[in-house]
């Protein structure tokens, strides 16, 4: 078996993984090294080839390779070190060994001293959301599409029904659009916008894509070849109403019904996974219950923005440089992150209150949508940290900061309250 | 036109064994399918599991040869290295009512020669089963219930017989039969016409269609519709024998077992059909499978599913698994009502077919060169790490992970589709190396499999189907 | 006339009602900001869009990412897409190489967002 040695062992490519490695080799980390399944780095943004990216990061609007782009330059230039078409078989986090394969050098033992997991996420499938009816060819989850028609060179279809009005839905809506396809709706089962209105208006409206909320597709029709959906209304319970399903005629539906961080070596290496999120459970240092594996990106908890994951990713990078340097040993105290009214899951789960001067952005999702709320943290009864919001909604990502010399007793909770 | 000694109609599970154990002959033989790979319909999407014949209607020609079948595999999955494993199942009684039934059970399961079925205490299985329903009462244990990869059986009952030289018709359809003086003559398909001494109807679903034919169809299919779950490896409700619900006098019910890659099978439903093409799953259905096994399973979590599918079982109207031949149809034999017990009793009805021809003066003599062993796929996930590095040593495509969640490479699927009766289609790829059969479904690998197998088969990836004639995976290029 | 135009400045959405004549705008009302009261008058009077696509490149089955690097009149897009259908760039390519110049006559360049060695 082929050895390697390294600082820190960063597994994964993609926003998450080359943010992190950065940030490892700008902490001191000495040999920083990526180990990537695909043939190059970046990850998703690969076939993100749209606009929306880096606006909190850069101040400017750039296309997934441009964002990329920025950190694979970035990386090169700081020296750290990667391994292409290399896939992770197993991650050992009492002896800091990572096995994989490739086809250049064989089985290969990779001993770090830390270790960041940044697989990123998947496609949650037609089969996993349960729509009855035929199996034929022509269905595919919106990512699948995307990286066919933007990095193989392959159209997918030529007449599509999107399932689910999420930001990869409506931008394929768009990309096939402009590719010669015929979008002939998004079905949106809840009964508002999954994505970011933007989206809708550049991707949908401009092209006259209708958009049908509180809708879903009830089956399937088509032996070989998808041949068309019935798309039926659902009452208040998310139920359809059969007697109004129409048959809509198509040749492709495209998924795009939600991602699941992917967790399998993180599983099979026995850490700890919030059941909520998916995700390893982490605290401010993206550490896991492994105090060797840190943890960043989607495959903790499924970003909407690429800004996010690059900022807590370069957490995990320094904090895992950190650790492998010996230098994050200290006795932790450990608060626990409770979810409050209308709060679905928080990330991180645990904050270190001995951390000196910390202050710790709190990550969270509401339940519902919401107008006019307050985001609150508090210890008990004492409020902490409160910021007002005009809006929240399931598809965006919130936060409140809280400084850890103000986390007392053994929890904090985060909760939205209503403004009065 | 084609020459050969006997055409098998239809590769499921019982044309191939009946196809393999002709090769064991010095006799010529062709196999004829519509579909584009081996594997047939029914035999594809069925619950995997070997049965014991224990609960047979006894003295019948199935229960004949399904307990004639279930010792015969152990010896044929060695040989022919298909994925197995004698679990053993369970028949837990969860009320009064149902453990009043036991004895009666048991006692048919003596009448069909099935001997070791076992009274099991609730304690005991509770042990075996501890998501079992706490409720239960006890049971029976039948330990030679096993459980197969149903696709590499098939599959290498065909690769074996086209070993010993057997021909496959794929995508070919048989469009009629002609006969001449009380004998079968020919078999007219979609390609070439084939003249034959012998016929044999292992049409499963369309045995109807093709009996009528030759006007010998006094019986009907009926497509008896089964749904399934599958489950993630990682679900947490999870069972480690075959659990079997007591049946009632409609339906055997539906059960819960492990496949025999690690994932969790719920199902079937049982909904009788006109249609022999209706393969769709239904929300009323699926719905009916999880409020049944939860009265066997409470804690069974469906939303762990990877993938849900149905099958068509070919009934049969009158009831029943009939071998048929005629005295004035020389050369011409009738299978017929190969239901839930086909994929057990193809093994046994291989050798039952040749035999009752034999019997009638087919005089075919046994090859000396017969070869009894068919090598597998190598498993890359399922070598130690120190084999997997003398894989990729030999052949650097196994260190090519193209399927994440089952871990398969690229070697394995070059295999799949250079060796005899190759993949041609993402489905052919995905029931040989498992490329698709995770929890992503193909997301991930999908794409890489379409560009591998138009690459190997020179072809556009245009041309790849996802399984028959017209079910092309894409459109053309976006450039 | 009359256009409602919803915000995508930022996540709140405001529905914004704009009267106007072409470049004339007569009243807007419904912005929750400034931002958006400049965003609506320019989306009624001339919505442009950050066109995004790919390019064949020259002699391989292989793509290049490219965008405009301004936005371009929204009711071009698909001119600029038949255009960009006909073109191909060979490699090598740097970020930001153009390989279209003023498409369509709108002064705009597409440019290459991805380095290709050659």
């Amino acid at each position: 078996m082929y050895n390697v040695k390294c600082d820190v062992a960063i597994i994964g490519g993609g926003p998450a993984g080359l943010a992190a490695a950065i940030a490892a080799k700008e902490e001191g980390a000495e040999k920083v090294l990526i180990l990537e399944r695909d043939n190059a780095l970046g990850g998703i943004l690969q076939q993100c080839i749209h606009p929306g990216f880096g606006l909190t990061r850069f101040k400017e609007e750039l296309t997934g390779p441009e964002y990329y782009g920025r950190f694979v330059d970035k990386a090169k230039e700081v020296g750290v070190d990667y391994m292409l078409d290399t896939m992770v078989l197993e991650v050992n986090h009492e002896t800091n060994e990572v096995i994989c394969t490739s086809s250049r050098y064989g089985l290969t033992q990779v001993q770090a001293k830390s270790i960041v997991l940044a697989m990123g996420c998947r496609e949650k499938t037609r089969a996993s959301i349960m729509v009855p009816g035929t199996r034929p060819a022509g269905l595919y989850t919106a990512g699948s599409a995307q990286r066919l028609v933007n990095r193989q060179n392959i159209m997918v279809g030529k007449k599509v029904v999107i399932l689910g009005s999420g930001d990869i839905g409506m931008i394929m809506a768009r990309r096939m659009t402009l590719e010669g396809a015929k979008v002939v709706m998004v079905v949106e089962l809840m009964d508002y916008l999954a994505g970011l209105t933007r989206n809708r208006v550049q991707c949908l409206d401009d092209f006259g894509i209708p958009l049908k909320l509180a809708h879903t597709i009830t089956r399937i029709e088509g032996n070989e070849r998808v041949t068309g959906v019935w798309v039926a209304p659902v009452d208040e319970k998310k139920q359809p109403i059969a007697e109004k399903a129409e048959l809509v005629e198509c040749d492709t539906v495209l998924f795009s019904v939600g991602l699941m961080p992917e967790n399998e070596l993180t599983r099979k290496a026995g850490i700890a996974i919030n059941p909520i999120t998916n995700g390893p459970a982490v605290n401010q240092y993206m550490q896991t219950s492994a105090p060797s594996v840190f943890a960043c990106g989607n495959v903790v908890h499924v970003n909407d923005l690429v800004d996010n994951v690059s900022e807590e990713s370069s957490r995990a990078g320094k904090y895992a440089a950190r650790y492998a340097m010996g230098k994050l040993a200290g006795e932790q105290k450990t608060v626990t992150c409770v979810t409050g009214r209308n709060v679905r899951y928080l990330c991180p789960q645990t904050v270190d209150a001995n951390e000196e001067g910390g202050k710790v952005s709190l990550y969270f999702r509401v339940l519902q949508p919401e107008l006019g709320v307050k985001l609150i943290a508090r210890c008990g009864d004492e409020v902490i940290a409160s910021t007002k919001e005009f809006r929240v909604n399931p598809g965006e990502m919130c936060h409140v900061n809280v400084a850890t010399e103000k986390l007392t007793g053994d929890t904090v909770t985060v909760e939205v309250i209503k403004e009065d | 036109m084609l020459k050969t000694d006997v055409v098998v109609i239809g590769a499921g599970a019982v044309g191939c064994a009946v196809a393999r154990e002709l090769s064991k002959y010095e006799v010529d033989v062709i196999v004829v399918d519509k579909n584009e790979d081996v594997g047939g319909d029914a035999s594809k999407s069925n619950s995997a599991i070997i049965h014991t014949g224990y609960d047979a209607a006894p003295g019948t020609l199935e229960s004949q040869l399904v307990v004639a079948a279930n010792p015969m595999y152990d010896e044929l999955v060695k040989d022919l290295e298909v994925p197995f494993a004698r679990i053993g199942a369970i028949l837990p009684a969860i009320t009064d009512e149902q453990f009043e039934k036991l004895p009666a059970i048991k006692e048919k399961a003596f009448k069909n020669h099935v001997y070791d079925v076992e009274y099991k205490t609730r304690e005991e299985l509770l042990a075996m089963e501890p998501n079992l329903n706490p409720e239960v009462k006890g049971g029976l244990w039948i330990p030679r219930e096993s459980i197969i990869d149903p696709f590499i059986l098939v599959q290498a009952y065909a690769e074996n017989a086209y070993a010993n030289g057997v021909r496959f018709l794929l995508s070919t359809k048989v469009t009629g039969i002609t006969t001449e003086g009380g004998k079968v003559k020919t078999v007219q398909t979609t390609g070439e016409e084939i003249e034959t001494k012998y016929i044999i109807n292992c049409a499963g679903l369309y045995c109807d269609d093709i009996a009528e034919m030759v006007g010998k169809a006094e019986y009907k299919v009926v497509a008896r519709k089964g749904q399934f779950f599958i489950l993630d490896k990682n679900t947490s409700c999870q069972v480690d024998h075959i659990v079997l619900p007591i049946p009632t006098k409609i339906t055997k019910g539906k059960l819960m077992c492990p496949t025999i890659h690690g994932n969790m099978l719920v199902g079937p439903t049982a909904e009788d059909q006109d249609s022999k093409l209706d393969k769709s799953t239904t929300a009323e259905g699926l719905a009916s499978i999880t409020a049944d096994v939860r009265n066997l399973i409470p804690n069974v979590n469906v939303r762990d599913t990877i993938t849900q599918y149905s099958g068509l079982r070919p009934n049969r109207n009158p009831e029943g698994l009939n071998f048929d031949i005629w005295d004035d149809l020389e050369g011409y034999v009738n299978l017929s009502g190969v239901r839930s017990t086909g994929l057990t009793l193809s093994l046994a009805m291989g050798t039952y077919v040749v035999q009752q021809l034999l019997a009638r003066g087919a005089g075919w003599k046994l090859k000396e060169n017969f070869i009894s062993k068919r090598k597998g796929i190598v498993k890359f996930s399922e070598c130690t790490r120190e084999e997997q590095d003398a894989l990729v040593k030999e052949n650097p495509l196994y260190g090519n992970v193209i399927c994440r969640c089952e871990t398969v490479t690229e070697a394995e699927i070059l295999d799949a589709i250079h060796r005899p009766l190759g993949a041609r289609s993402v489905d052919a790829v995905k029931r040989r190396v498992r490329a698709g059969m995770g929890r992503c479904q193909g997301g991930f690998c999908g794409p890489k499999v379409i560009e591998i197998l138009a690459r190997e088969l020179g072809c556009e990836p245009t041309d790849i189907n996802k399984n028959n004639a017209g079910s092309y995976m894409v459109t053309g290029s976006t450039r | 006339m009359k256009k409602e135009i919803i915000c995508t400045v930022c996540p709140r959405g405001c529905h914004i009602q704009v009267e106007g004549e072409g470049d004339k705008i007569l009243s807007v009302e419904g912005q929750g900001c400034k931002r958006g009261l400049e965003y609506a008058s320019a989306e009624f009077a001339h919505p442009v869009r950050i066109l995004t696509t790919l390019v064949k490149l020259d002699g391989q089955n292989d793509l290049l990412p490219v965008r405009s690097n301004k936005p371009v009149p929204k009711e071009k897009l698909f001119d600029c897409m038949e255009v960009i259908r006909a073109a191909t760039v060979k490699a090598p390519v740097n970020r930001y190489d153009v390989v279209v110049a003023n498409i369509c006559g709108t002064g705009v360049d597409i440019v290459a967002t991805k380095a290709i060695e050659g």
